[in-house]
């Protein structure tokens, strides 16, 4: 789970949600497509309410927005879904997320990488792997198979949750 | 790759061995006088002890040893066996499945257990008769000339070890032909390129030596004839020469080399392969299927004759390589029903009930997935005809039907479904019974007018058992809704019919495969929809008349009948204006039927049925989703959810009014 305490670099691929940089292990990455056709699943999960047909497969459509509590906003030309392939429950599932943006795979340097801070995020924090320095930046790597995975009792709110520990 | 572990490979061998075993074992209840059967049951247990052996399954060997010792000794004395023997056989099959799935279990007492049951039986019915030992001991002596197959030593064969076990038969005298042997420089050294002339001066009878030769028949060629007197070469009238090489077989005797050659050849022909590749093989042709329909309307668009032309082909050949796909997928129903062969013995001796099962249609063809899926239903439908259904001895006497009770299961094809039913000639359903029963819960209004194949339908619903003891079968009213469910999941419906006093049949009717449906496909505002079209009724126009006045109270007369309707663009939240002439199409599940207002019904589609991921677990309303000629996804309803949906919406309207 720690691969970043170890000395070796972490492989990440970098995109934007609403002006933040977040990044993802690239080992989770199968692919990056532009924006296809997206079927709108009723009555599901605001967070996952889309299908996409990615090479013949039907995989669902998320957008992060709504764990991060961000307002919605219509696809740019920049626009890309960024497909991941994620073990949930001992389960290989493909999912897409939807990005703003995406920028590069990069490798970032096991020193480049930091703790969760526990305050100072608006986000929950076991959905964070760590924070990582891009350049004067900082990118917030995505802990998504947490993100994925069923929420706990508690729910969905993310502020009520800031104060509790990281998640180890 | 697991499928070249040797271990593994033994398990999956050890696995049809004991489901022949038992299937012989169960064939012998019926046929105890078949030589071959036993002679079948005592291979099976040799090669399950040597390759268990071999595999370090020390302790399934030890035991199978003792099984296989038993067998042996009914083959050599032409004994048949009786029925407690064959229980205890089948005891200690399932002993041996224990000890191959968990090797560490030796000496558990329970197989020591099944060993002194087997010995007692053993002496039982030796004691009985002596048994009809061939006593055809005139004959002096026996001719017996054989060629092994030149592949026989790499097969593991030893020619030695068969020539002194015709030695051990009498007094023999052995003559090596050598003229086969080829020059020195093309010896193959593994090779058995040597023929054999036995003289064998015995009593034994002539099936003395043909086992001896059991293991290696089915490929050598073998030619016995009985010696007069002490004469060499006069061949007795009454031998038969028998041959049996490749294809050339000249006399078959009858005996078990004649069953075993078809089956031996079979057997060649099929390989294993995992369920996993052909489901990877299914979603890669799904696939071809959908880029091909997006070719298509690519070419309709285009001028160029060559490229209609192609795209036609493509077309031909994805359909046909689609269809051979899921003739891969399709396995002969009989693998299931010979399951519950052991089922119905088993049980039948727990009742005290005498029951016969009769299987019609084995060779049905079904998809992989439904005919595991059916194995449970089928289940619960089997023990509650023996329990309810079929009465006791006595009973049956007393209406003057025969005392062995009979189950009928029986699959065939009608257009594009199976339909799989159990038949019982016991007692028939109670309509009185059901019906009070039914009353008294609440299930049905007292005094509605029910044909009986809708009255019948009760006893699928949760809770209901008009068993007035519960038993260790049946009776606490679990068990048929399983089978209501899993029916419904796999898109089947369930007739019930059922004469008084003289039985019942439930005949399941099953779609051929759930890979591919026929559906409806409708526009609802933007997004497309299929609507599986065994459930589809008919489309009917929603006139602006009716759309406007049914504001209120959402139901359509149907010819008379009262159908509630669902809105979708209402379900689906659709932000389009809605369609000048929307369409109702009523669908049905069970009894109920519902409309389902759509904007356009755009026509008939087959559909890939592709399921939805596990983060759509909780949607209840669609079944799967399906990838269209364009690329785009199309969401499959599911109707039975959305009729009752319908219906409890219906219901709170009632209650609001």
């Amino acid at each position: 789970m720690t691969k970043w305490t170890d000395e070796r670099a972490l492989e990440v691929l970098t995109f934007d949600l609403e002006n933040e940089m977040f990044a993802v292990e690239a080992s989770q990455v199968r692919e990056i497509l532009d924006l296809v056709t997206v079927t709108e699943v009723p009555h599901s999960d605001p967070f996952v309410s889309g299908l996409i047909n990615v090479r013949g497969k039907v995989v669902p459509l998320a957008d992060l927005r709504v764990k991060f509590g961000m307002a919605e906003k219509a696809a740019t030309i920049d626009t890309r879904i960024v497909v991941l392939d994620l073990e949930l429950d001992g389960d290989p599932v493909t999912v897409g997320i939807r990005a703003d943006k995406v920028h590069e795979v990069m490798e970032v340097a096991a020193s480049a990488l930091q703790e969760t801070p526990k305050v100072g995020l608006r986000w929950r924090p076991e959905f964070i792997r760590c924070i990582g320095k891009r350049g004067d930046n900082f990118m917030v790597v995505l802990n998504i198979t947490r993100i994925f995975s069923p929420m706990d009792a508690a729910g969905g709110e993310a502020r009520t949750a800031v104060l509790e520990q990281p998640a180890a | 790759m697991s499928g070249s572990d040797p271990a593994q490979i033994f398990l999956e061998e050890a696995h049809d061995l004991l489901v022949q075993l038992e299937d012989t074992l169960l064939d012998l209840e019926d046929r105890p006088a078949d030589a071959e059967l036993i002679d079948t049951a005592f291979r099976a247990l040799h090669t399950l002890k040597g390759s268990g052996a071999m595999f370090g399954f020390d302790a399934l060997a030890a035991f199978t040893h003792h099984v296989e010792n038993a067998f042996d000794v009914l083959r050599k004395t032409k004994r048949a066996p009786t029925r407690a023997l064959i229980e205890v056989a089948l005891a200690a099959k399932d002993r041996m499945r224990v000890l191959i799935a968990h090797p560490g279990t030796a000496g558990g007492g329970e197989g020591d257990a099944i060993l002194a049951e087997l010995s007692r039986v053993m002496a039982d019915s030796a004691s009985g008769d002596d048994g009809p030992v061939a006593d055809r001991g005139h004959a002096a002596g026996w001719r017996v000339r054989f060629r092994l197959p030149v592949d026989a030593m790499e097969t593991g064969t030893n020619p030695l070890l068969l020539l002194d076990e015709l030695g051990r038969l009498g007094r023999a005298s052995v003559a090596a032909l050598t003229d086969d042997v080829p020059p020195l420089e093309e010896i193959n050294p593994n090779a058995c390129y040597v023929r054999w002339d036995v003289t064998l001066e015995t009593a034994q009878p002539r099936s003395a030596i043909e086992d001896v030769f059991i293991f290696v028949m089915d490929d050598m060629e073998l030619s016995i004839e009985e010696l007069a007197g002490e004469s060499v070469t006069a061949v007795s009238e009454a031998a038969a020469a028998v041959t049996l090489a490749g294809e050339a077989v000249a006399v078959v005797p009858a005996g078990a080399a004649a069953e075993q050659k078809p089956a031996g050849a079979k057997s060649a022909d099929t390989i294993r392969v995992p369920a996993q590749r052909l489901d990877e093989l299914m979603d890669r042709v799904g696939e071809l299927v959908i880029a091909q329909s997006r070719l298509k309307q690519i070419a309709a668009a285009s001028a160029d004759a060559s490229v209609k032309s192609v795209a036609e082909e493509i077309e031909r050949l994805s359909l046909d390589l689609r269809d051979t796909t899921m003739g891969v997928r399709m396995l002969p129903i009989g693998q299931l029903f010979s399951r519950f062969r052991r089922l119905i013995f088993d049980l039948a001796r727990d009742l005290g009930k005498e029951i016969d099962l009769v299987t019609v249609g084995e060779e049905t063809e079904l998809d992989k997935t439904v005919i595991e899926r059916l194995s449970d239903p089928l289940i619960h439908l089997i023990r509650n005809s023996m329990d309810h259904g079929i009465e006791d001895p006595a009973d049956r006497a007393a209406a003057g039907k025969p005392a062995k009770g009979q189950i009928t299961l029986s699959a065939r094809h009608a257009g594009a479904e199976v339909r799989v039913s159990i038949s019982d000639d016991g007692r028939g359903l109670d309509r009185a019974r059901i019906r009070t029963k039914a009353e008294d819960s609440g299930l049905l209004a007292p005094g509605a007018k029910l044909s009986d194949n809708e009255l019948f339908q009760v006893i699928f619903q949760p809770g209901f058992s008009t068993a007035a003891t519960v038993t260790s079968l049946s009776g606490r009213g679990v068990g048929m809704d399983v089978v209501k469910r899993t029916i419904d999941g796999l898109r089947g419906t369930i007739d019930v019919a059922s004469s008084a006093g003289r039985g019942s049949t439930i005949t399941l009717r099953l779609p051929l495969t759930l890979a591919i449906i026929d559906g409806l496909l409708v526009r609802v505002g933007r997004g497309r929809y299929v609507i599986p079209l065994t459930a589809v009724e008919e489309c009917v126009e929603l006139s602006t008349e009716e759309d406007a006045r049914s504001r209120g109270r959402s139901f359509l007369n149907i010819r008379g009948d009262l159908v509630p309707f669902l809105r979708l663009r209402e379900l689906f939240n659709a932000s389009q204006p809605a369609d000048r002439y929307q369409k109702v199409v009523i669908v049905s599940a069970g009894e109920m039927r519902v409309g389902l207002v759509v904007d356009q019904v755009i026509g008939d589609h087959q559909t890939v049925i592709k399921s939805l991921s596990k983060l759509h677990a909780d949607v209840e309303i669609f079944s799967g989703a399906t990838i269209l000629g364009d690329g785009t996804i199309a969401l499959i309803l599911d109707t039975v959810h959305l009729v009752e949906y319908g219906q409890q919406q219906e219901d709170r309207l009632k209650a609001a009014s």
